[in-house]
């Protein structure tokens, strides 16, 4: 049977992880290849890359972080941040990654999903998605610039779309349990995985072990992102892969 | 010196990097000398199936692929490196595989997700030098089409996927594997190990 994935992220700045990593035995707390190497050694079935940085040369450094990491782990990772064309998905796909995230620009431009689609194959393009409750429409609706911008659109139109167009896969998180640590949210993750057939990523809200369970379970989820718990080694990855194997939930 | 046959498909990058690791010369080539002179080649592909048998023809290094399968040298399918192997597949439309061993590329069809992407078990169906020493574990997958192999002695491994599913192949000196070896963890890297270990020794007369 196919497992559940448990996936780190990694934010990272002008090449440096930015956002707090307080691992021990570290030679350097901001080198994103070896806290990748970490990762890979402690179990994480996938990672994701974040990009942050705002300026050219920020994103060519990002080139050589994925050179190198594609040289370090063997499992797969995903880049996303500051991908708005195709030729940026052709630099990130070249240097190594399995995967590519596109957010802000998929909403702007959607034929960037098919045109990566038709070039690289589904498996390659992930759209991730922030999504966040409104009162108003009693569903969740889709932001951009890192949550900065409301786009009026509709989360659950959005994500079918994206899924005809040819992502082949959904990195959803929720702005409204994002940094709580109060769980993933179970009812936008379920909504969205029942919606479309292609694999679903929930990010946003893990604080505990018990809350990968539940997202699995009631969330449906195919995988579940944290950063900030992993970071600070407030849970380990084997701690939630054992914790969820005691619970039944097949795990590598 | 181990080859990876560039033939315009797939992440030809971290196969690479894999090889190297694990302590093997490697190049990524499409001339079809350096490849018939290598202890080893392999097949990547990330794509669809009908253009990467056209690039291979069109590259001429479909015959080298065939003469390659035919020296007795270790060759490894990956992905849709391993698919190309078989006769035929479906994939948007109907297509001629390589041939070299006999099968069907089908699509996954059910109520259920596909691709099927993610780690998944390996059950061994039989034993291999390609699975000397390991045991069974998690590989990782990404595929929406499978393949229907047509005669069980070429079937080595499978993995289960609403159905029993074509996970490793292998008939005299040709392998094949539909998940991500070089993504699979330490399992993935020691079946490249075994591989590797192939390329070391003599051809297997066929």
């Amino acid at each position: 049977m196919l497992t559940k994935r448990i996936i780190p992220c990694l934010d990272v700045k002008d090449g440096r992880v930015v956002k707090g990593v307080n691992f021990v035995n570290l030679r350097d707390a901001g080198d994103p290849v070896e806290l990748a190497s970490i990762y890979d050694r402690e179990g994480a079935d996938e990672l994701v890359f974040l990009d942050i940085s705002a300026s050219y040369e920020g994103r060519a450094t990002m080139v050589e972080v994925v050179k190198q990491t594609a040289g370090e782990i063997s499992i797969p990772f995903t880049v996303g941040g500051g991908i708005s064309q195709v030729e940026d998905m052709t630099r990130i796909l070249r240097a190594g990654a399995d995967k590519v995230g596109i957010n802000t620009a998929a909403v702007n431009n959607p034929q960037l999903i098919s045109d990566g689609a038709r070039r690289f194959g589904s498996q390659c393009i992930v759209v991730a998605v922030d999504a966040k409750y409104n009162e108003d429409w009693q569903e969740w609706e889709v932001y951009t610039h890192g949550g900065r911008n409301a786009t009026g659109i509709r989360a659950l139109e959005w994500i079918k779309r994206a899924e005809s167009l040819g992502a082949g896969e959904i990195l959803l998180t929720s702005m409204d349990a994002d940094g709580t640590k109060d769980g993933f949210d179970i009812a936008l993750t379920r909504a969205v995985s029942s919606e479309v057939t292609i694999p679903v990523i929930a990010s946003g809200g893990a604080g505990t072990k018990e809350h990968f369970h539940d997202v699995f379970t009631e969330g449906k989820a195919d995988a579940g992102l944290a950063a900030t718990i992993f970071h600070y080694k407030e849970l380990t990855i084997e701690d939630v892969k054992q914790h969820l194997r005691e619970r039944g939930v097949e795990m590598r | 010196m181990i080859t990876v046959i560039d033939y315009g498909m797939g992440n030809l990058h971290s196969v690479s990097k894999a090889v190297e690791r694990l302590g093997s010369d490697v190049t990524v080539t499409s001339d079809p000398e350096q490849i018939l002179s290598s202890a080893g080649a392999i097949l990547p592909g990330v794509g669809a199936f009908g253009d990467a048998m056209r690039n291979l023809t069109e590259t001429g290094l479909k015959d080298t692929v065939l003469q390659y399968a035919r020296s007795g040298k270790p060759m490894l399918g990956i992905c849709l490196g391993m698919q190309l192997l078989f006769s035929e597949s479906e994939e948007y439309g109907h297509h001629q595989g390589l041939n070299l061993l006999p099968g069907k590329v089908v699509k996954f069809q059910g109520d259920y997700k596909i691709p099927h992407m993610g780690w998944n078990r390996l059950q061994f169906r039989q034993q291999s030098p390609i699975l000397d020493g390991l045991e069974e574990g998690y590989v990782y997958f990404v595929h929406s089409f499978h393949v229907q192999v047509e005669s069980d002695s070429h079937l080595i491994a499978t993995t289960d996927y609403h159905q029993p599913v074509t996970a490793v192949v292998g008939h005299q000196n040709l392998y094949g594997m539909q998940f991500h070896p070089e993504k699979s963890g330490e399992l993935g890297m020691q079946l490249l190990r075994n591989f590797l270990e192939m390329a070391k020794t003599e051809p297997v007369q066929a």
